[in-house]
Order: C-alpha cells, then sequence, then structure tokens
C-alpha cells in the first residue's frame, strides 16, 4: 500500500472515460431509449383508440342493421298495400268491362230485336195484304186501301 | 524484501509478498511509502485495459441501439443503464448529463478492475515472468493508487459542482457556515469539520474499494498457497476453498463495484444540496 504517481495516471484516466461514456455512450443509449418509450406509448394509445374505435363500429353496425330491417318491413308493407291497391283497381276495371260489354250487348239485342219485329210486321202486314188481295181481289182497290193497310200495320 | 527473483526456492511468506509487489517503473519495489517518481505500469496497463474493455462494449452497444426490439446484449447494457440512470435521478437534484454517465463508467470499470480477481492469482504473473517481468498485480483496485485515483476524481468533480451550483461565493459562505451555524466563533470549527469532511469522504471511498478488493486478492494468494503444498489435503482443500471463495467474491466485486458508484452519486448529489 504504497502511494505514488499511479495515483494521478489514475485520476486522468477516471476524467477519460468518464468523458467517453457521456460523449459516446449515454446519449445513443437514453436515445434509443427514450424513443422505445414513445413508441410503446404510441402503440397502447393506438390499440385504445382501435378497441374505442370497435366499440363504436360495432354500434353503427348494429344501428345499420336495425334500419335496413326496419326500411325493408316497410318496404314489405307499402308494396303489400300496393299489390293490394292494383288487384282492387284491376278488379273493378274488369267489373266495369264486364258491364259495358253486357250493356252492348243488350242494346244490341234490342236493337235486333226490334228490327226483326218490323221486318216480320212488314211481313204479315204483306201477308195479310196478299191474302185480303186474293179473296177481294175485283172489289178492292189496293191503292184505294193503303191507307186502311197502313194502319192496320200500325195495329199489329 | 529484497527482488525475489524465482530461482531460489520460495517460502510462503516469499510467495505473498512476491506476488503483492507492483510491476513499478522502476522495476524494483517502491523503497518509502509515498514515492511520487514511481508508477506502477501493472496497475495502470490492467486499469487502462479494463477501462477500454468496459467503454468499448458499451460503445458497441450504443452504436448499434435500436428503438426497435433489442437483442440481448443491448438488453443487458439498457437495464444497466436504466438502473444507474434511476439511481443517479434519485440521488443528484440537477443537470445530471456527465453525473450519469461518470457513473455508468464507473460502476462498469469498477465491475471489471474488480473481475480480475476471479483469475487464477498465478495465471497472469507467469506469463508476465514468460516474457521476463518479475512482479505483476493484476487487479487494479487492489492497488490503492488505483482507488484514490478515482476517489479523488470523485472529489474533483464534488468540488465542482459546489461552486457551479453554488457560485464561488455561496460554497465559501457555506464552507464556514455549516453545519455549525453562522457565528464568528463557529468559523473555524466549521471549515474545520468541512475538510475533515472531503477528507473522510474521499480517503474512505478510496480505501473502502481497496480494502475489500485488496483483502479478496490476499485470501485468494493464501487458497494458492494450500495447493502449492501438493498434498492431497493442500489439493482438496485448494478447490473446496476456492471454489467457495470465488462465488462469495462474486457478491464482493459486484457490490463493491455498486457501492463505489453510488457513494459517487451521494458525493455529487451532496455537492448539489445546500446546507
Amino acid at each position: 500500500m504504497n502511494l505514488n504517481a499511479t495515483l494521478f495516471a489514475q485520476l486522468i484516466v477516471f476524467f477519460v472515460l468518464a468523458w467517453f461514456t457521456m460523449k459516446f455512450v449515454w446519449p445513443p443509449i437514453m436515445k434509443a431509449l427514450d424513443e422505445r418509450a414513445g413508441k410503446i406509448a404510441d402503440g397502447l394509445a393506438a390499440a385504445d383508440r382501435a378497441k374505442t374505435d370497435l366499440v363504436l363500429a360495432e354500434k353503427k353496425a348494429a344501428e345499420e342493421l336495425r334500419k335496413a330491417r326496419e326500411s325493408a318491413a316497410e318496404f314489405r308493407s307499402g308494396a303489400e298495400k300496393q299489390a293490394a291497391q292494383l288487384l282492387e283497381e284491376a278488379r273493378n276495371e274488369a267489373a266495369h268491362i264486364v258491364a259495358a260489354a253486357r250493356d252492348a250487348a243488350e242494346t244490341e239485342a234490342g236493337v235486333a230485336a226490334q228490327r226483326a219485329r218490323e221486318a216480320l210486321r212488314d211481313q204479315v202486314a204483306q201477308l195479310a195484304v196478299a191474302g185480303a188481295e186474293k179473296i177481294l181481289r175485283k172489289e178492292i182497290d189496293a191503292k184505294a186501301h193503303a191507307e186502311l193497310l197502313a194502319q192496320l200495320k200500325s195495329e199489329l | 524484501m529484497s527482488s525475489g527473483t524465482e530461482e531460489h526456492a520460495l517460502t510462503a511468506g516469499d510467495y505473498i509478498v512476491h506476488h503483492l509487489t507492483h510491476l513499478t517503473s522502476t522495476g524494483h519495489k517502491q523503497a518509502s511509502v509515498i514515492d511520487w517518481s514511481v508508477i506502477n505500469i501493472d496497475t495502470l496497463f490492467w486499469s487502462i485495459s479494463m477501462g477500454a474493455l468496459a467503454v468499448f462494449l458499451l460503445a458497441r452497444a450504443a452504436r448499434n441501439a435500436t428503438s426497435g426490439v433489442p437483442g440481448r446484449f443491448q438488453a443487458a447494457v439498457e437495464i444497466l443503464v436504466e438502473m444507474v440512470e434511476s439511481q443517479s435521478k434519485s440521488i443528484v437534484h440537477g443537470d445530471r448529463s456527465f453525473i450519469a454517465p461518470v457513473a455508468l463508467t464507473v460502476f462498469v470499470w469498477v465491475l471489471f478492475m474488480n473481475a480480475m480477481d476471479f483469475l487464477p492469482v498465478d495465471f497472469l504473473p507467469s506469463i508476465g515472468a514468460m516474457l521476463g517481468l518479475h512482479y505483476q498485480r493484476v487487479v487494479p483496485t487492489a492497488d490503492l493508487n488505483g482507488t484514490l485515483g478515482m476517489s479523488i476524481g470523485v472529489l474533483l468533480l464534488c468540488l465542482y459542482y459546489n461552486i457551479k451550483v453554488k457560485g464561488v461565493g455561496g460554497w465559501v459562505h457555506e464552507l464556514f457556515t455549516a453545519p455549525f451555524g453562522n457565528h464568528p466563533l463557529l468559523y473555524p470549527v466549521n471549515f474545520a469539520m468541512q475538510l475533515i469532511e472531503f477528507t473522510a469522504k474521499t480517503v474512505s471511498h478510496g480505501m473502502r474499494l481497496f480494502g475489500n478488493m485488496y483483502a479478496g486478492e490476499l485470501v485468494f494468494m493464501l487458497i494458492a498457497l494450500m495447493g502449492s503444498t501438493a498434498t492431497v489435503a493442500g489439493f482438496f482443500g485448494h478447490v473446496v476453498a476456492g471454489s467457495i471463495w470465488a462465488i462469495f467474491h462474486i457478491l464482493i466485486v459486484v457490490l463493491q463495484a455498486f457501492i463505489f458508484m453510488m457513494l459517487t452519486l451521494v458525493y455529487i448529489g451532496q455537492a448539489h444540496e445546500g446546507h
């Protein structure tokens, strides 16, 4: 345990090593550590944000689903209503058409019957006149009795 | 003890004394207790080698440091740095841009120098003997010059930070008014106390590490003496005692390095606190 100049050399070495560490060792390691701490903090924050986002998205999806279901139900009931209405309208139209056709047929039938009756009346009148002519050939002047015949015809 | 060479048969005492003799710049054992013209080449060589190795490893970790996933080596250095950083933060209140690196350097450096004790006591000295160096001590912290050199470095840092934090006037005021109070009659007592305090801090700082490592080295030598008897009992005694002491020494090596670092921080931290 002797003291000698080694002491001063060691003193200088001490400061040289300390200076070296301060200059080249400490800052890069602290920088890396701080950066990593920052990255981890960011990562944790991002994870939290993602979790919140997920919850929000799920809520939104459920809402959308509910809305879609509602609007689908609405569409369906609307469509049913419309279909019923269309059916009703078609039914009415058909009834109209049928009624109109029946009317037209009836009218036509009436007219035809009238015409037939008139033709029959003419023929009966002619037959009557012809019969009468045959019976009364001589005495009865067709021309003189035309008026009488016409009256007779209208009475048929 | 005259310069014992390997030629004549060694007694146990010769063996110990030989192993406790430094390789000095004069080539002889230092005659007086204090001789500033002598330098212990072995202490200096191993202390600079260990210091260079320590800062080289740290610098390698620092150069490759990424903020991404660290490798095992980087993680180990980071654990060390985090430990030193948290210790220095809790002890020193002020600018730590130099103090924390000092603490880290001191810890790793002292750890490496202490760890030289794990090498067999005759291993490096025998290699040295082959190269013509007849004396060599390989544990720089078992040399009072090495430990006092560092503790005086810490003392200088304490003085520097005292002046930096408190100003010259503030520090001088503190030197004469603390610890007993501001009274002209107390000035000499206070100043004497301050001188004693600084001296005691520095000497105990260096002596504590030196004492532990010197004693550890001595015990290793005594255990090696057992083996050197070349008897069965001596062989087993060496193996058993050597193993136990080496395992126990792992604790001492790390603990003393840690204590040296903590005291460095505490003393520099005290320089930041006003009394």
